[in-house]
Order: C-alpha cells, then sequence, then structure tokens
C-alpha cells in the first residue's frame, strides 16, 4: 500500500506548492519585523500590508484594517466571540445566541461565557441542517448582544442563508460573527452581501500552513482583545505579525478566488459522483443534510450497522483519510454533536462517515474510496451480531 | 492516540467470527446507543470451553479485544473463563488506550454472559457475578486512571 488518498479536506489542506514559494522568502532573507523602521522593517511592513490589502478586497471589506492576522480560525473564534460578548456585556446586555451544531471553537467559549454570567441560547438546525431564521427571531432577546452562526458545518457542509440571519439580528441591535473556516474561497463571500460585522477564517482549510488565520471585524465593531502588548494590528490583536504567514494566506486565497470558477463545479460533480454511488451501491446509507444548501466538496454518510472507527480504520489499511462522528473516534464516549443536533439517533451517528474532497482530488479516487469501502462495509455488517436482526430484509 | 500493533493485528484478522449453530451457551452484551454491541457463543465439554465464536458491533478496540478474548478462552474451563479480568485481556493485546479499556470490558462480559447461559440452561448456579456492560447505568469511564 503505497498510495495515499487525502479525502479529509475539511480537515486540513496540504500546503499548495505556488504558497510555499510565495511565503518562502519571508523566513530566511526577508525576515524583518514588519514594525521595525529600518528597511528589513519596511520589506516586511510592505509585504503584510499588501497581504492584507489583497484579503480586504476578497472579503469586499470596507478597508483592509477590517482584516486582522491571526494564528487559527480557533484564535479568530475565541477572540470574536469572549471580544465581543465582553465589550457589548454592559452596553447591550448578557445573552448571546449561537447554533448547536457550531464548531468547538465557537461552543467551548459560548460555555465559558455562560459561566461567567452570560446566558447562552443553543439554536438547533433543522434536521436538514439548515437554521431557520423564524427560529433565531424568536430565540432574540433585548439583551442579545451577539449572534454567531456559522457559514458551512465542516461536518455536514450545510451551508446557512447569513444574510436573513444577520437582518434578524441587526434589528434587534446585535451583531453578528460568522465561522466560515469551512467556506472560504470555496463559495462566494462578501462581508457587505452578507452583512456580517465579524467572520473567522484559517489559513490551512484553503492550501496555506497550520497556524495562520483571519478575524474580519467590521470598523466601528465593540471589541475588547485578548492578546494585549505592543499594539500591533490596530491594537485589536498585539504580537509581531506572522509575516510569511500572513503572505501564504494571502496568495492562497488569491489562488482559490481565481480557480473557484472551475474548481466549484468540479468538486460538485465529483461529490455528486461518490454521492450516488454510495447511496446506490451500499445498500441502508444515508446522506446527511440538505441535499442544495450545501458546500461542494463535503458529503456525510450514515453506513448504517457499521461502527465509524473501525470503518476508518479498514480504509486506512487501503491507504485512504477520512474521518467519522463515531464516539470511539473522538476519545469521548459521545458522538457528533453535530449529528445528533440534526436529530440522527445515537446508534446511527456511530456509523457516520465524512468525506471531503480538493484540489488534488480526482474522479480515480472517488472511485477506489467506493471500490475500497463497499467490501469493508460488507465485512463489518457480516460479523455484526445485530445487522441482520436489523435490517433482515437485506440478507 | 494509538493501538498497539497486536491490537492493529487482530483488528485486521479477527480470530472466532461468527456464531456456533449449536452453541451451549449465548452471551449477548452492550447496546446500539453506546455504539459496541457483542454476540459470544461457546460449545462446553466437561465444563471446559471446547469451541468459542464471536460477533461484535464495535470500533478497533472492541473487535480486537472480542478476538483476543475468544482465543484466551479456548480450552479454559468455566470458572478460569469467568475470571479473566479486563487488564488481563488489555495486557495481552499489548495495552490499550485509557479511552478503550471499556472495550475489554464489553469482551469479558461477554464470556461471563455466555458461561452463565450455559450453567443457568443446565439447571446450574450462575457463577460470573455482575455483567457491567448490561447495566443502563454503566459508565465506561468511571475506572479510567
Amino acid at each position: 500500500m503505497d498510495r495515499i488518498t487525502y479525502l479529509d479536506y475539511a480537515a486540513t489542506t496540504p500546503v499548495d506548492e505556488r504558497v510555499v514559494d510565495a511565503m518562502l522568502p519571508f523566513l530566511a532573507q526577508r525576515f524583518g519585523n514588519p514594525n521595525s523602521l529600518y528597511s528589513l522593517g519596511r520589506d516586511a511592513y510592505t509585504a503584510l500590508e499588501a497581504s492584507r490589502e489583497s484579503v480586504a478586497a476578497s472579503l469586499g471589506a470596507s478597508h483592509p484594517s477590517e482584516v486582522l492576522f491571526t494564528s487559527c480560525g480557533t484564535e479568530s473564534d475565541n477572540t470574536a466571540l469572549i471580544g465581543i460578548a465582553s465589550a457589548m456585556a454592559e452596553r447591550k446586555g448578557r445573552h448571546i445566541v449561537v447554533s448547536a451544531f457550531e464548531h468547538h471553537a465557537v461552543l467551548e467559549p459560548a460555555h465559558w461565557l455562560e459561566k461567567r454570567g452570560f446566558s447562552v441560547t443553543y439554536l438547533k438546525p433543522q434536521t436538514d441542517g439548515v437554521i431557520d431564521p423564524d427560529a433565531l427571531a424568536e430565540a432574540m432577546r433585548d439583551e442579545t448582544c451577539l449572534v454567531s452562526i456559522m457559514h458551512a458545518n465542516n461536518e455536514i457542509g450545510t451551508v446557512q442563508r447569513i444574510r436573513a440571519l444577520v437582518e434578524i439580528a441587526h434589528a434587534r441591535g446585535a451583531y453578528f460573527h460568522t465561522d466560515a473556516c469551512q467556506t472560504l474561497g470555496k463559495m462566494d463571500f462578501n462581508v457587505e452581501d452578507l452583512g456580517v460585522d465579524a467572520a473567522s477564517f484559517s489559513g490551512h482549510k484553503i492550501y496555506a500552513p497550520k497556524g495562520t488565520g483571519v478575524l474580519y471585524l467590521r470598523r466601528g465593531t465593540r471589541f475588547q482583545p485578548y492578546l494585549m502588548g505592543g499594539g500591533q494590528e490596530f491594537k485589536k490583536r498585539s504580537g509581531t505579525q506572522n509575516v510569511a504567514g500572513a503572505v501564504a494566506f494571502a496568495t492562497a486565497l488569491r489562488i482559490m478566488d481565481e480557480e473557484r470558477p472551475l474548481e466549484g463545479p468540479r468538486l460538485a460533480s465529483l461529490r455528486d459522483r461518490l454521492v450516488s454511488a454510495v447511496l446506490e451501491g451500499i445498500e441502508n446509507t444515508e446522506l446527511n443534510g440538505s441535499l442544495t444548501e450545501r458546500l461542494p466538496n463535503i458529503a456525510n454518510f450514515i453506513i448504517k450497522g457499521v461502527e465509524g472507527e473501525a470503518m476508518l480504520l479498514q480504509l486506512d489499511a487501503k491507504g485512504i483519510s477520512v474521518s467519522t462522528g463515531s464516539a470511539c473516534s473522538s476519545g469521548s464516549l459521545e458522538p457528533s454533536h453535530v449529528l445528533l443536533s440534526i436529530g440522527c439517533p445515537p446508534e446511527l451517528a456511530h456509523g457516520s462517515l465524512r468525506v471531503s474532497i480538493g484540489r488534488f482530488t480526482t474522479e480515480a479516487d472517488i472511485d477506489y474510496l467506493v471500490d475500497c469501502l463497499t467490501p469493508i462495509v460488507e465485512r463489518l455488517r457480516s460479523m455484526s451480531p445485530v445487522y441482520a436482526k436489523m435490517f433482515p430484509a437485506s440478507r | 492516540m494509538l493501538y498497539s500493533e497486536k491490537v492493529m493485528e487482530h483488528f485486521h484478522n479477527p480470530r472466532n467470527v461468527g456464531e456456533l449453530p449449536d452453541a451451549d451457551g449465548v452471551g449477548e452484551v452492550g447496546n446500539p446507543v453506546c455504539g459496541d454491541m457483542m454476540k459470544i457463543t461457546i460449545k462446553v465439554d466437561d465444563d471446559h470451553i471446547q469451541d468459542i465464536r464471536f460477533q461484535t458491533l464495535g470500533c478497533g478496540a472492541a473487535i480486537a479485544t472480542s478476538s483476543i478474548v475468544t482465543e484466551m478462552a479456548r480450552g479454559m474451563t468455566l470458572a478460569d473463563a469467568v475470571a479473566i479480568t479486563k487488564q488481563e485481556v488489555a495486557e495481552e493485546l499489548g495495552g490499550l488506550p485509557p479511552a478503550k479499556m471499556h472495550c475489554s470490558v464489553l469482551a469479558t462480559d461477554g464470556l461471563k454472559a455466555a458461561v452463565d447461559d450455559f450453567l443457568v440452561k443446565h439447571g446450574r448456579e450462575p457463577i460470573a457475578g455482575p455483567i457491567a456492560s448490561n447495566d443502563p447505568h454503566f459508565d465506561p469511564h468511571a475506572e479510567e486512571e
């Protein structure tokens, strides 16, 4: 087994060679501190600000200073939630709304705020993985200071109608943050069209290195910084900037934007090929989440009567990397909170399989996955003491 | 979290998979909500486990512990079989990650349930004691370090 078939692009992506080429000079040669006044520093400053302008233009930001470079998507999410809620507690109130299937990078700061006097509404998505705007309208209170709802879900790939949700939050005087780590570069993301006040992005989901991220923060948004020090990033995120990382992020986003017109439909067609092959080729399988409101690159299946970790390990033995929402893969005994939130029973959530594709995925990769998955599922089901009883018709 | 080589070997090549058609004892443990289910069937001769098979729905560790426990129990007296501990199962596999120790409980419980089923069917007293993983309040993390 020499072949590696990587189908977990929603977990992370390889750094694109073009991104490596763009960032490398800023490690050993053009290494200046962008805050230094001499030429080496000015060179780094120029590269940093050019990167910021490029990202701001891609996002449709009204000013480059709305783009803050951070260390990862988690930092962006954490600082957006805690920074905005802290700044707004006295002015507006101590209530925030988040969706129940947010990434832990949003849920954990929400829990943290809850322990410190905030009340938090965890908004349940519909069974198709889409948040009903009416449900948000109902959850809003006079003291709601912040709403945070992810743009696309990282496990099932469903996409929210952010514009409609933002209008509801704004009508009640609350800020709106969205975790857009999974959508950046994969679909249009324009802060003016969507109307968001804050948005979080991660570099390593778009073929830039791990350890890079961006927080978009609309000018005038109240915000209490977490990192305090030298006042970098417009006093909102102190710490000497990762210039090579900023260059990498901007380059990676530019490539995503340039290639999207062809890459988007290509990925969507590979995903559709996968979805039909699994649903038609393997009995007792289902696709999680809306068929239409979804990213082009994520498909999440329930393979009934199979435990996800066993499936993942057997696929790994064939060189295939995928992920699962099974409890056994997480270290906890709880299956995926995302699948539970859309009403998937725990006994089925244990058999979930997430396939996420990307720039280097080919039709041959999809076909290889299906060819390997079919006998693996059959074998695991044949080893199960309950499968034949659960699905008598299929044996 | 890493599995030992022996866990992976048993996971990929599990021993004694299946169901004995004319079993003397049948043990079924676990529940589908927690994710792991196991069934052990045994043939008993002169109070020794003469043949044994398992079926498991579960993760890599659940399948590997099921496989190894059938190898350990084959040929044992019923009394020795029910005395196999989860630690012995884990040791036999070269160790288990802490979060997976509960899988070895499932394996030893399946075996205990099969032995008791045989004894009760023959009008004898069960010897295995309580079956932890059939208890609805069973907390698999309770004994983790």
